[in-house]
């Protein structure tokens, strides 16, 4: 019998999702910092298909799949912005990008 | 052999998740796709573990094939050079300092203690993520939202050729 339970799957979600913030905060390349919600995305992802396998029910894993479809939908149109953000600019440095600063 | 493999795949997922963010040889956009791939190879591997086979098989296929080849192309297209390194300087260093240390402190304090109350069982259920299931359940019950998120694929297509143009007017 093994003895991993729903609360070894949280913690390596947790640890994830940890990992992903910290990239969102320090690396200053739009790119990366994209890869880093990805990071986090499927952190999220890897808790509700552990809930959802530890309590019996399928709804956990059926979210997951919308989260994937989201997810893509998303990438697609962050990317198209940093293209067009990089054609106006020459830039993905998330400093040298301060129109918007008071 | 369960339990060796997950603490394989858990392991192998965060070192690479690691190595995306703070790669200590590499600041290339690139490396930090490839070690991303790999991260999500063993996710899927997880998945696989939680019986979740066609969520294994659609992270794959989505996430490592499509989402990737997507982040390569716009990688190369835009011709990054290697990020430099632009630290705060005087007291906003120390005031960020505090301030993550501070944040950490209470998450850790948090975690702790439900760690201490922690009541999550460990029967394993029965349940099995195959294709069958999944398909019966997002045709059934979740058949409006399966239609409302095949508008959002065609919204954001859309949405990404009106962005790429070459003028936005």
């Amino acid at each position: 019998m093994t003895k991993i339970g729903l609360d070894h799957y949280l913690i390596v979600s947790a640890l994830l999702f940890a990992l992903g913030l910290l990239g969102v905060l320090i690396r200053r390349n739009l790119l990366v910092m994209y890869m880093s919600l990805e990071i986090m995305l499927n952190a999220a992802n890897l808790a509700l298909v552990a809930a959802s396998r530890f309590n019996n029910n399928l709804d956990g894993q059926v979210f997951v799949f919308f989260i994937i479809t989201v997810a893509a939908a998303e990438v697609a149109v962050g990317l198209a912005l940093i293209v067009a953000l990089y054609r106006k600019r020459q830039t993905a440095h998330v400093e040298d990008l301060t129109t918007m600063k008071l | 052999m369960h339990d060796a493999l997950f603490y394989i795949f858990s392991a192998a997922a965060l070192i690479f998740a690691f190595l995306v963010i703070l790669n200590p040889f590499s600041r290339n956009a690139v490396t930090s796709a490839m070690f991303l791939v790999l991260t999500i190879g063993s996710l899927a591997g997880l998945f696989v573990l939680l019986e979740a086979y066609f969520l294994a098989a659609v992270q794959v296929l989505v996430y490592a094939g499509a989402v990737m080849v997507l982040f390569l192309f716009v990688i190369m297209l835009l011709d990054l050079k290697v990020e430099e390194r632009r630290g705060f300087k005087g007291w906003r260093r120390k005031v960020s300092l505090v301030a993550g240390m501070f944040s950490v402190g209470v998450l850790l304090h948090f975690i702790f203690r439900s760690f201490h109350q922690s009541t999550l069982h460990r029967d394993i259920g029965a349940i099995e993520g195959a294709t069958a299931p999944l398909g019966q359940l997002l045709f059934t019950q979740y058949l409006l939202p399966f239609e409302i998120v095949s508008v959002l694929l065609l919204v954001a297509m859309i949405g990404v050729i009106l962005l790429s143009k070459k003028d936005l007017q």
